[in-house]
């Protein structure tokens, strides 16, 4: 990997105590487990994984907005918790994130201008001239006209916002950008031009972006690196040729098999997953992937098993890797 | 690298923003006929009360000894030159209704903004907030809407002293618990959203958060509760001044009117009736407008 | 004679801002027992041409058309109450977010009870029976404890499941299903698409199924039709869609596709759909199509038939995916 590492995150977890009924019985609600990864500044490292998988949660913490129950995260080699009040002002500005829902991530009532000034109005001194200067430059490098300076959110479309969106994650320069399901809302043909817009502007800002989807064939697309979740904690980890040529998880196995493909003449393996996904109140004994496992046995509900080495490179969290029992898959 | 889309993108707006929002909500207002009678209605009352001064036969403090208790220049002893009659002292009905529309407006007014400011302000501290801020302002307005409005404000005026000033703050202390159950329950709503976690990514403090962020987006459901409000304080303010605990005699304000002349409902029924007359038809149009103003700002009824 | 026959459908909505052609000159033939893909992006009007079958558009919409029968029966002019006795039986339609499509107040059973109660003559005793058989029929497990279930209380996958369930209820003919899995997780996705090719193996329903994921089409139509800003732009058996488009849009838009592409930086379409205000004169893609000539510009495009795949295009693509007859005209 090339690259200065921006962010080195290991054991991080994340749990919710929430009470159940009025009168207590409290439960834990364990919303991330032992998270554990690297990432380097121009590279793409995807999270990918359903609902409840904790992916959300993991934007969270690394945009510091929330702060770990356990774990260490570091930015840019500073660690956050120790960090001192200005270290972490400071660190702010070095994470930003862009969100899934166009039409929910901009603020209604402000005009588009004040929008993208607003983290400059925030953390720099900078003269009102100056701070619209830098919003007319971040807009014309997105693809928005100046005249949208003074428009509000509802006159633009759903791509349109999206750009609006990537432009004031980048006003303060940041190293980092967080992208939560950034074009999954969007159809196809707006989505490859933000694709596109969002590959540029990496190559131009050496831009290290973690990318949350549940979108495989964009991940496919787009990353360097993946973690699949699920429930929490992450069951594989590789980078993107080897998991999309021979994932070894069944997880894995399962969600690419689940995720159409534009082709109808392809015969494909399918794995039909049975099942729910489990409530994260209440996940499953050993291995939570356990009850929809086609080759699960007894040892995995029992124990929970660890991110080993899973041959190519990659790393899986399977006791019927280790054993075994789990075929390869040519995807 | 910005690529073709700047080139096509929807052609550019000729009228400014603000034209284009305001002829928008015009369409959908101008769609309840009703609503719209009630704003000209409401304007018209309005222009009454600023151009009191040039429009008004007689001031209202004008008494004519001779011609008191004179009917409407209609009825057969009544005098073109007062021509919804004269009170007790003799004072001309028309004009003292004219500049009463001022104090009633007014006062009006004052109790909606008074009760707006501060409703808006707690109740962004109890939604953003939460926890034990939440909970005290909470029952504390619960507590006063336990009580019958008029009466809470009677009360109050009993302790602060009778008198238009205190009315209004009285009034206005009635009204809080709208404002800020419907801010609260805004700000909640609103400080979910992903545009609020933008700002606190983005560094804002909380200050910043609540009245620049959040309060702007919770201001349409306000906007009608104001309107509403407003009617309901002209009327409070007219039954605490019909109550002698108001504006106090000599000054016009139309429950006054009422008041200083209700000895006289049987034998000069147009003295109270006229002030009856006008407080009954102003708070309609009032309503009114509300309604439509309420069906124009709620975003699920607009159809582009 | 076919099942559902189309012609000419055409909605307009009136709106602040003027009148809006949400949907322009479809039409639409279903047969027994196939399964035919809607495709399009937002403002394509895909949703809303099904809506006007169904009579379920707001008063602000008129609807016109040539024809639109279903076995035969002209529904346009139909009464609102003989319409009724259709819609829900013969042709049923589940729609994308199952947490609102179901009312929160009632449970599961009730709801589809009420379906039963609506359309058949059974007891109160056989209606309970069916109303376990047919939450049976579509997966979800323990079915008799379901019955007294809320939809907050069950996941997205088991309500899509359980509207499923309500709209097969009375046996329809035609089942239109509005992005039914846009809403849910990848694998419970899979799971619904293989329920409802299931379910109209089994009992010989055509099958509706209105979606922007090529994906979802690729695996499940027999025949597509690709929607654009609310003309129908190309027609086509699935197989022929995907290996040799017709329509510039159709091609363009598996181009863009990020499976499809190789290189970093993916083939996409610039512009925009057009909405309300800013519809161009001619063929309504030519600002966004790399093959656009002065007369696309200017003149609608024909509509070309079956062979060259139902293309609404001054210059189909050949298949080798070059406009066909263009090299005579002026390139601008």
């Amino acid at each position: 990997m090339n690259g200065v590492p921006v962010i080195q995150a290991a054991g991080l977890s994340r749990h919710y105590e929430v009470r159940r009924t009025f009168f207590g019985s409290a439960g834990t609600v364990r919303a991330l487990n032992d998270a554990t990864f690297t990432l380097s500044a121009g590279q793409t490292l995807a999270v990918v994984g359903e609902s409840g998988c904790g992916k959300s949660t993991l934007a969270r913490l690394v945009t510091l907005i929330e702060r770990p129950t356990a774990g260490q995260l570091k930015i840019g080699g500073i660690e956050v918790d120790l960090a001192s009040a200005g270290e972490r002002r400071a660190l702010r500005r070095t994470v930003q994130i862009v969100f899934q829902d166009p039409y929910g991530s901009l603020n209604p009532r402000h005009k588009i201008g004040a929008i993208l000034e607003e983290p400059l109005k925030i953390n720099t001194d900078l003269s009102a001239s100056e701070r619209r200067e830098r919003a007319l430059e971040m807009m014309a490098r997105v693809g928005l006209r100046p005249e949208h300076h003074q428009r509000y959110p509802h006159m633009f479309s759903g791509g349109q916002r999206q750009r609006i969106a990537i432009a004031r994650a980048l006003m303060l320069n940041p190293r980092i950008v967080v992208l939560d399901e950034p074009v999954s809302a969007l159809d196809v043909s707006i989505q490859a031009q933000v694709l596109n817009l969002l590959a540029d502007l990496q190559e131009e800002f050496d831009l290290a972006y973690l990318f949350i989807s549940h979108d495989l064939s964009v991940v496919r697309h787009i990353a360097d690196e993946v973690i699949v979740m699920y429930l929490g904690s992450a069951v594989e980890h590789g980078n993107r040729a080897q998991i999309f040529s021979d994932p070894r998880h069944p997880y894995t196995q399962a969600l690419l098999s689940a995720t159409p493909m534009a082709d109808p003449e392809r015969q494909r393996h399918r794995i039909r997953l049975s099942g729910e996904l489990p409530s994260p109140f209440n996940p499953p004994s050993g291995c939570t992937f356990h009850p929809r496992c086609p080759y699960a046995d007894e040892r995995c509900t029992r124990e929970l098993p660890e991110m080993r080495d899973a041959g190519g490179g990659t790393m899986a969290a399977c006791h019927g890797i280790e054993e075994d029992r789990v075929p390869h898959i040519a995807a | 690298m910005a690529e073709a889309t700047t080139k096509l993108d929807p052609t550019p707006r000729r009228e400014s923003v603000l034209a284009r929002e305001l002829k928008e909500f015009w369409y959908y207002f101008s769609e309840n006929r009703t609503a719209v009678v009630g704003l000209f209605f409401l304007i018209g009352v309005i222009a009454m009360a600023l151009l009191a001064d040039v429009i008004s036969p007689h001031s209202p403090s004008d008494q004519y000894r001779e011609f008191a208790e004179l009917p409407p220049a209609w009825s057969a002893e009544g005098r073109i030159e007062f021509l919804f009659g004269t009170d007790y002292a003799g004072r001309d009905m028309l004009s003292r209704i004219i500049y009463g529309a001022r104090l009633s407006l007014l006062a009006g007014g004052i109790v909606v903004v008074v009760s707006l400011f501060a409703g808006i302000a707690l109740g962004l501290a109890a939604g953003f907030f939460r926890g034990v801020i939440e909970i005290v302002i909470m029952r504390i307005m619960d507590t006063i809407l336990s009580v019958p409005g008029l009466l809470m404000a009677l009360v109050l005026v009993a302790i602060l002293g009778p008198g238009l000033e205190n009315a209004m703050i009285a009034i206005a202390v009635t009204y809080l618990p709208y404002f800020v159950r419907l801010t609260r329950a805004s700000a909640i709503t609103e400080s979910t959203k992903d545009y609020v976690v933008a700002s606190r990514v983005a560094g804002a403090g909380r200050l910043r958060l609540m009245f620049i962020a959040i309060l702007p987006n919770c201001m349409a459901p306000l906007i009608v509760q104001a309107t509403m409000s407003f009617s309901n304080a002209i009327l409070d303010v007219a039954a605490l001044g019909f109550l002698g605990m108001g504006a106090q005699p000599p000054m016009p304000e139309w429950g006054t009117l009422i008041a200083e002349n209700r000895d006289l409902i049987l034998s000069a029924p147009w003295t109270v009736t006229f002030p009856g007359l006008v407080i009954l038809l102003t708070v309609l149009a009032i309503n009114l407008m509300g309604d439509g103003l309420r069906d124009a700002l709620d975003p699920k009824m607009k159809r582009s | 004679m076919s099942l559902l026959e189309i012609k000419n459908l055409t909605v307009e909505f009136k709106t602040a801002h003027g009148g809006f052609r949400a949907v322009d000159a479809v039409d639409l033939t279903i047969d027994e027992g196939e399964v035919v893909a809607i495709v399009g992006e937002s403002g394509s009007g895909k949703s809303v041409a099904m809506l006007a079958l169904m009579g379920l558009l707001p008063w602000t919409a008129t609807v016109t058309a040539d024809r639109m029968a279903f076995d035969g029966r002209e529904l346009l002019g139909m009464a609102a109450a003989k319409r009724r006795q259709i819609i829900g039986k013969d042709i049923a339609m589940i729609f994308q977010e199952p947490m609102t499509s179901l009312n929160p107040c009632f449970t599961v059973g009730f709801q589809i009870k009420e379906v039963l109660r609506r359309h058949l003559s059974l007891t109160r005793h056989e209606r309970g029976r069916r109303a376990v058989e047919l939450l049976g029929q579509v997966g979800i497990p323990a079915p008799e404890s379901r019955l007294s279930n809320f939809p907050h209380q069950l996941s997205g996958g088991m309500n899509q499941r359980v509207m499923i369930a309500m709209m097969i209820a009375c046996n329809p003919r035609v089942l239109v299903a509005d992005e039914p899995t846009t809403a849910l997780d990848v694998t419970i996705q899979a799971q619904i698409l293989e329920l409802l090719l299931m379910l109209q193996r089994e009992r010989g329903m055509a099958l509706v199924l209105i979606t922007h994921d090529m994906g979802v089409v690729a695996e499940t139509a027999q025949r597509v039709v690709v929607h654009y800003a609310g003309q129908q732009v190309e027609r086509q058996p699935v197989k022929g869609l995907f290996r040799y488009p017709r329509h510039p849009y159709t091609s363009a838009l598996l181009k863009a596709l990020p499976e499809r592409s190789h290189d970093r930086r993916l083939p996409s379409i610039p512009g925009v759909v057009p909405g309300q205000l800013d519809r161009p004169g001619g063929c309504l893609f030519n600002p966004r199509c790399v093959w656009a000539t002065d007369k696309c510009r200017t003149v609608e495009p024909p509509r070309h038939d079956g062979g060259v795949g139902g293309a609404l295009c001054h210059y189909p693509l050949d298949e080798q995916g070059e406009p066909t007859g263009r090299e005579a005209e002026a390139i601008s």
